[in-house]
């Protein structure tokens, strides 16, 4: 049987993120996730749609894709913009913010990373998928 | 007042902001305003409840450390409570923790600020 799967398509919109989070918070409870695994999902999810909308330069909308597997879930990002390189994005910490000439911002794939079970990125010059993967720990 | 902004009140000298809703950009500036006219008064302690405040951004997160290295110039201290599981895993996350408190009440706030 094919496996369930919810799909949005996010126009580049002030918080429009949170319509993304809307509906994890619907799959999450579908899957009887519990409170903290949801707001997990949720606050990585902001932050995969906030880099899609700002770091992709693009006009174009940004995909959401939900796939419900039996043991996680898995939430793909697509952005159709100029792609970035992960390598040369440095793990922030706050001692180099705090004081210093550093930019406060830039904490995006660091909270992604933390929140989810697994993370992986693929992007070239016409987009970047970022999927992440939550397990599912009843 | 910006609505994210639910109220303002001032207890034992210390600033304390009550927010509702999204801790996102808006709603970071929106703080950090009340905060930088309260610094140019001569006010350097503040409390955040976020008791309204679910869910927050990386941005308007940011905006709060901005506010931290604003408070290191004049010897300020801001705290934060009734937070919920996930921001208070975002403040741990960013390390504002170690520049700032979470508190689990106001009482604590107002007594450990």
């Amino acid at each position: 049987m094919k496996k369930p799967s919810v799909e949005l398509k996010l126009p580049i919109l002030p918080n429009m993120e949170l319509i993304a989070t809307q509906t994890a918070e619907v799959i999450a409870r579908h899957m009887e996730l519990t409170e903290d695994q949801g707001a997990e999902i949720s606050m990585a999810l902001i932050e995969a749609c906030i880099n899609a909308f700002e770091h992709s330069k693009s006009d174009n909308n940004v995909f959401i894709h939900f796939l419900i597997e039996e043991d996680s879930l898995i939430v793909k990002v697509i952005d159709q913009g100029i792609g970035f390189d992960k390598t040369k994005v440095e793990i922030p910490k706050i001692e180099n913010k705090v004081g210093k000439e550093e930019r406060k911002r830039g904490w995006g794939l660091q909270l992604i990373q933390e929140l989810m079970d697994s993370v992986e990125f693929e992007s070239n010059n016409e987009g970047t998928t970022v999927t992440m993967k939550k397990n599912i720990k009843h | 007042m910006n609505a994210f902004i639910k109220s303002t009140k001032e207890e034992n000298e210390i600033v304390i902001i009550e927010t509702n809703g999204y801790l996102n950009n808006d709603g970071g500036e929106a703080i950090s305003a009340i905060c930088y006219e309260k610094i140019e008064a001569g006010q350097y302690k503040f409390l955040i409840n976020m008791a309204g405040t679910k869910v927050v951004n990386s941005i308007g997160v940011s905006i709060l450390i901005e506010i931290i290295e604003k408070l290191q110039e004049v010897d300020g201290k801001i705290g934060y409570y009734n937070l919920a599981p996930i921001v208070s895993k975002t403040f741990n996350i960013m390390g504002l923790t170690k520049y700032s408190t979470v508190f689990e009440s106001e009482e604590q706030a107002i007594s450990g600020l």
